[in-house]
């Protein structure tokens, strides 16, 4: 046997080849595991700790969420210097939200959909909405030829306006893509997101038949004296950046008696909503009475969300 | 290869064999009689779930409220006061004492006043709609009946049945407040806050600025 090669290092002098494989690797680990801790060095007064380990909205008892409610709206001070109040108003017994719109009078003024912009408190710069209004040719109903970006005066000639927000499926695609139960239906029909549970995996965006879900790309700017005050932790409260949004039938107003946003900017009464349960009300005329349609029926989603032709 | 039977006589098969058939003849024996039971068997009632709530019908505790028009329209003169109000007229003004011409249709230009107005409302005589005999501060139903200017949408109906049924129940123009009456009010407008009787069609808007997320961005033609 002849004798080990020795090497010879700066501080550690010489050394022998296994002694210099064990400092090389153990420099190895010790780079990757400080890069694997890397982000509890970037832990900041937004991550706290409390959010961390919440618990999932449903197994929150109501103390809890009145904590984490709090903390949110410290939140909302601080980044946004807003004073918002997060309420959290629970589903009735009985009731089963349901929406129409009529087509033969939408005129596509997108009023809607500004209504959702600023009742939602959704990003100023890319003007988010959950509500797109495509402008379709008249003789059927091919979203191909339609166009969400028109900017001339509506109604156009030969045209109709077809606007399109989460349908709130009964047999909801989105919530079988959740990989985290970040999503779900509520016993009203609302399907809503826990911001604070979603991990962001963007699953339920590409499930959606109806591109119906949004993604913070980027925390959503918000000038102060344009935030609503009025937020629900299931709706409309501020997402942080990351996470996946969507319609959720203006939760946090229709669960107090109220009409979504949307329907109340419709100039011109497109819109039909309210409890599908109650025999006497409008929503329930409308599908007794007008021949209404579901978007994509053939994928057996069954919507909440009906479309109706007057003629 | 044997061309025999090859299941042993029946004498010869063991004793364990039978029993297994006769088990499995009662067995299905018994699954006959529970299918029958269940299937012609008296009908037990299903009990109520608890967890199907009835569906929730409140009493109505609010109004639904139609806003009103302001009333018989004024003429506007153009001329302004010494405190710079503009001076107004009734309608009576002039028409106590001019008799209106029953031949004068909308969408025909007029020789004497109401020069400036326009429209297209069919083929519609002035006194179709405005009652001539009351000095023309009241609206005239097709029977002859006089109507006040703040109930219009009686006189809008004769002729739109299928809007005004539609309207009756919520499925036509715009409205603002609560679906769940027993929590809240609910305003809804008229006709004529959105359409001009003179000239009904709903005139084109600019419609409000467009999103510009990446799930609206415009197709760029990739394959």
């Amino acid at each position: 046997m002849s004798e080990p090669k020795k090497f010879a290092l700066p501080v550690l002098g010489e050394v022998d080849r296994r002694t210099a494989l064990k400092a090389g690797a153990a420099t190895l680990g010790v780079t990757a595991w400080a890069a694997a801790i890397q982000p509890w060095f970037e832990w900041t007064t937004e991550l706290n700790v409390d959010e961390f380990l919440q618990k999932h909205y449903r197994e929150l008892t109501a103390e809890q969420k009145l904590a984490v409610f709090r903390h949110l709206e410290e939140d909302a001070k601080k980044q946004y210097g807003a004073d918002v109040h997060i309420s959290d108003p629970l589903p009735l017994p009985g009731v089963q939200y349901a929406y129409a719109l009529n087509l033969s009078i939408c005129i596509g003024c997108r009023k809607c959909a500004e209504a959702c912009h600023v009742e939602n408190n959704h990003d100023r710069p890319t003007h988010q909405s959950y509500i797109r209004v495509f402008e379709m040719q008249k003789g059927g109903i091919d979203f191909a030829k339609g166009d969400c970006h028109y900017d001339h005066p509506v109604p156009a000639p030969d045209k109709y306006y077809m606007p399109v927000q989460c349908q709130h499926c009964e047999n909801a695609p989105c919530v079988k893509a959740c990989p985290v139960e970040a999503t779900w239906a509520e016993p009203d029909g609302i399907v809503v997101v826990d911001y604070n549970w979603c991990i962001g995996c963007r699953y339920c965006e590409a499930a959606c038949p109806y591109h119906a879900r949004r993604f913070n790309w980027q925390k959503p700017e918000i000038p102060a004296d344009e935030v609503n005050p009025n937020q629900g932790y299931l709706s409309n409260r501020v997402r942080p950046q990351g996470v996946m949004e969507k319609c959720t039938f203006c939760l946090h107003r229709v669960r107090e008696g109220r009409m979504p946003a949307c329907l109340e900017a419709c100039p011109t009464g497109a819109r039909v909503f309210g409890n599908v349960l109650d025999p006497d009300s409008e929503i329930r005329w409308v599908l007794d009475n007008k021949r209404v349609f579901v978007l994509k029926e053939e994928l057996g989603t069954k919507p909440r969300f009906f479309y109706f032709f007057d003629k | 290869m044997s061309v025999e039977d090859p299941s042993p006589p029946a004498a010869a098969r063991p004793p364990g064999r039978l029993l297994a058939r006769f088990v499995l003849l009662a067995l299905v024996g018994v699954a006959l009689a529970v299918g029958a039971v269940a299937a012609f068997g008296p009908v037990r009632v299903a009990r109520p779930s608890a967890e199907v709530a009835l569906p929730y019908t409140p009493e109505p505790k609010f109004a639904v409220e139609i806003r009103k028009p302001a009333g018989p329209p004024v003429f506007h003169t153009g001329i302004k006061d010494a405190n710079g109000k503009s001076v107004t007229m009734a309608c009576a003004e002039c028409h106590k004492t001019r008799e209106p011409n029953a031949a004068n249709r909308l969408g025909r230009p007029m020789a004497f006043f109401h020069q400036a107005l326009k429209g297209q409302h069919g083929n519609l005589a002035c006194v179709a709609c405005h009652n001539s005999t009351e000095a023309n501060a009241s609206l005239r139903l097709a029977d002859g009946t006089s109507l006040p200017y703040t109930e219009v949408m009686q006189l809008c109906a004769q002729c739109h049945g299928p809007q005004y049924r539609s309207y009756q129940h919520g499925a036509h123009g715009g409205m603002a407040g609560y679906w769940d009456l027993s929590k809240g009010g609910r305003t809804r407008a008229n006709c004529v806050d959105c359409h001009n009787p003179h000239a009904p069609k709903y005139q084109p808007v600019q419609p409000a600025r467009a999103t510009n997320d990446r799930g609206a961005a415009k197709e760029t033609g990739h394959e």
